[in-house]
C-alpha cells in the first residue's frame, strides 16, 4: 500500500517534470531564447558593469538634472497614488460585503475595478499618449488607472476583514449609514489602508519609471536619454538615485507601519 | 483580605491616572496615542505632498479638457469600434503565446534560482549572518525597477528575448526569495529541532521536512508571480524590444498611430490578464490564507 504510494507520488512528479520541460522547450523555441546565452551572459553583463557602470565625476554634473527629473518622478507616484485612495476607497465602500448599498452597485464597482487593473500600466499609457502626448499627466493618469483598480480590490478586502462586527453592533444601536462608515469602517481599517497606500506609493516609484521611458517624462526618460546616447556612467547615477530613493521610502513606511499596525 | 482590598482599591486608582483632563477640567474623551499621531501626520503629508505635486508638475501648457475629450473620444472609438489591421487575429494570438513564453522562462528559471537561495535565506536553516546578506542583496534587486534590470542586460546580451528574460528573472528572484524565505521562516521549529536531534543532516531536513510542508506556499507564490510576471513581459515587449503584444502594442501606438488596433490588442491582454488573476485568487485563497 505505502509503496504504491511512493509510485504513484513518483509517477505525478514524472509527469509534471515532463510537461514542464516540454513547455520551456517549447517557449524557448517560439520566444528565439538561448538559452546558452542567456547563462553566458550574466557573468558577462557583471563584468560590463564593474567595467563601465558607475558614475564617474563628470556624471556628476548631471547629478542636478537627475534630482529634478527624480523629483517630478517622486511627486507623480504620490500624487496619482493619493488621488487613486480616495476614489478607490468610495468605490470599496460600494463594493465591499459589509458596506454595499446594493448588490448591483457592488458587482459594478468591481467590475470596474477589475478591468482598470488588468490593463496594464504599459497599456494605458499608449491610450493616453494619443490626446495626452509626452506630458506628465500622461503618467499620471496610466498610474493613476491601474493603482485604482489595484486599491480597491485590496480596500474591498480589507474592509471586508475589518469591520464586519463594529458595523452590526452599530446597525443595532440605530446609526446611519454614514454613521456607520465613518465612526466605524473608516477608524478600524485605517491603518492598513495607509499600509497599503504606501505600498502603491513604493511600486509606483518603479512603475513611473517605465512609464516615463514610453512617455517621455521623470527619471525613466532621463534613463533612457543617457542610455541611448551610452553615456553610461550618468545612467548608473540615475539606477543609484532611484535605488536610494526606494529604500528611503520603504525605511519611512516600514515605521510607519510598524508604529500603526 | 490584603488581596480582595487591593482588587477592589486598584481599578479605581487605575481609572484616576488614566483619566486626562482639559485646563477647564473636563475629562477627555479622546486621548492621543503615538499610531493616532503617527496616522494622522502620515496623512496629512500625504496630502501636502500631492498638493505640492500637482503644482509643481510642468504641464507644458496642454489644454486639459480638449485633452481629455480627445481621449474619451479615442477610447470610445478603441473599444467599441477595435479591429486588427497590420496583422490577423492568429498572428496575434501567436504573440500572446510569445509573451507568455517570456513569463513562462522567467517564472520557472527564477523559480528554481529562488528555491536554492530562498533556503539559504531562511533564518532558521541558517545562520543570522547568510540570511541578513543574502535578504540586503535581494533588496537591493528589488529596489531596482524590471525595465532597468532588462535595458542592462540589453548591454551584454543585445535587445530582445535573452535579455527580457534574464532582465525579469532578476526581479523574480528578488520578490520570491523573500517570499520563500518568509514561508519557510513560519515552519514550526520543532519539526526542524526533531530532525536534528535524530541526527538528520541539512539535506535530509531540508527535503523530508521543509520542502513537503511549504510546497502548496511554494507554489502559490510562484503563481502569483507568473501573474506578475506576465505584465512585465507586456511591459518589457514595449519599452525593451523583447517581443511579443507588448511590442505590437507599441508599434500599434507609437508608429502606426492606429487605435483600433491598439483597442484591439488592450481587449487580448485584459483577457489574459483577467483569467489570469482569476486562477490566482482561487490559489491564493486556498493555499495562502
Amino acid at each position: 500500500m505505502e509503496i504504491d504510494l511512493f509510485k504513484k507520488r513518483r509517477r505525478q512528479m514524472t509527469i509534471v517534470t515532463v510537461i514542464i520541460v516540454a513547455l520551456i522547450i517549447f517557449f524557448a523555441e517560439i520566444t528565439k531564447y538561448d538559452a546558452i546565452k542567456g547563462f553566458t551572459s550574466i557573468p558577462a553583463a557583471i563584468r560590463w558593469m564593474f567595467a563601465n557602470f558607475y558614475p564617474n565625476a563628470k556624471s556628476l554634473d548631471k547629478l542636478p538634472s537627475i534630482l529634478s527629473k527624480l523629483n517630478e518622478t517622486i511627486f507623480l507616484s504620490i500624487s496619482s497614488t493619493t488621488t487613486a485612495g480616495v476614489l478607490a476607497l468610495v468605490f470599496a465602500l460600494f463594493g465591499s460585503r459589509t458596506t454595499k448599498i446594493n448588490n448591483f452597485l457592488s458587482s459594478i464597482s468591481r467590475f470596474i475595478a477589475s478591468i482598470f487593473r488588468n490593463i496594464p500600466v504599459v497599456a494605458w499609457a499608449m491610450i493616453l499618449l494619443f490626446s495626452f502626448g509626452q506630458n506628465a499627466l500622461t503618467g499620471y493618469f496610466a498610474l493613476f488607472f491601474v493603482t485604482f483598480g489595484f486599491l480597491t480590490r485590496v480596500f474591498i478586502e480589507t474592509i471586508d476583514e475589518a469591520s464586519y462586527e463594529s458595523v452590526e453592533a452599530l446597525q443595532a444601536t440605530g446609526a446611519t449609514y454614514f454613521q456607520i462608515v465613518f465612526q466605524a469602517v473608516i477608524p478600524s481599517s485605517l491603518p492598513q489602508l495607509i499600509s497599503w497606500l504606501l505600498y502603491m506609493i513604493e511600486t509606483n516609484i518603479r512603475s513611473s519609471t517605465l512609464v516615463g521611458i514610453l512617455t517621455g517624462t521623470g527619471v525613466g526618460f532621463a534613463f533612457s536619454l543617457y542610455y541611448k546616447s551610452m553615456n553610461y556612467n550618468a545612467a548608473s547615477l540615475v539606477v543609484i538615485a532611484i535605488v536610494l530613493t526606494v529604500f528611503v521610502i520603504e525605511i519611512i513606511s516600514n515605521y510607519v507601519r510598524r508604529v500603526i499596525l | 483580605m490584603n488581596i480582595t482590598e487591593s482588587v477592589v482599591s486598584n481599578p479605581i486608582q487605575l481609572d484616576k491616572s488614566r483619566l486626562k483632563r482639559t485646563k477647564s477640567g473636563k475629562i477627555k474623551v479622546k486621548v492621543l496615542r503615538r499610531s493616532q499621531v503617527v496616522t494622522n501626520i502620515t496623512l496629512v503629508s500625504l496630502v501636502i505632498l500631492t498638493i505640492y505635486g500637482f503644482l509643481s508638475f510642468n504641464y507644458k501648457n496642454i489644454n486639459f479638457l480638449e485633452a481629455v475629450n480627445n481621449t474619451i473620444t479615442n477610447v470610445r472609438t478603441m473599444f467599441l469600434d477595435s479591429a486588427l489591421n497590420h496583422f490577423t487575429l492568429s498572428e496575434s494570438l501567436y504573440q500572446i503565446l510569445i509573451t507568455m513564453g517570456l513569463a513562462f522562462l522567467t517564472t520557472v528559471i527564477g523559480g528554481v534560482i529562488s528555491l536554492i537561495l530562498g533556503l539559504f535565506a531562511a533564518k532558521n536553516l541558517t545562520n543570522e549572518k547568510v540570511s541578513n546578506v543574502i535578504k540586503g542583496f535581494v533588496a537591493f534587486i528589488r529596489a531596482v525597477p524590471t525595465i532597468l534590470w532588462v535595458l542592462i542586460f540589453a548591454v551584454a546580451a543585445g535587445l530582445g528575448s535573452v535579455a527580457a528574460v534574464i532582465g525579469m528573472t532578476f526581479h523574480t528572484v528578488g520578490y520570491l526569495i523573500k517570499a520563500f524565505s518568509e514561508s519557510i521562516e513560519e515552519l514550526d521549529e520543532g519539526v526542524i529541532e526533531a530532525l536534528k536531534a535524530s541526527g538528520a543532516s541539512w539535506w535530509q531536513i531540508v527535503f523530508q521536512a521543509i520542502l513537503p510542508s511549504t510546497a502548496t506556499y511554494l507554489l502559490a507564490w510562484t503563481f502569483l508571480r507568473f501573474e506578475i510576471n506576465f505584465t512585465n513581459a507586456v511591459a518589457m515587449g514595449a519599452a525593451a524590444g523583447a517581443g511579443g503584444i507588448g511590442f505590437e502594442l507599441f508599434m500599434a501606438s507609437g508608429f502606426y498611430f492606429d487605435v483600433r488596433e491598439v483597442g484591439f490588442i488592450t481587449y487580448l491582454i485584459l483577457a489574459v490578464a483577467v483569467l489570469l488573476e482569476i486562477l490566482s485568487t482561487r490559489i491564493k485563497n486556498r493555499y495562502l490564507y
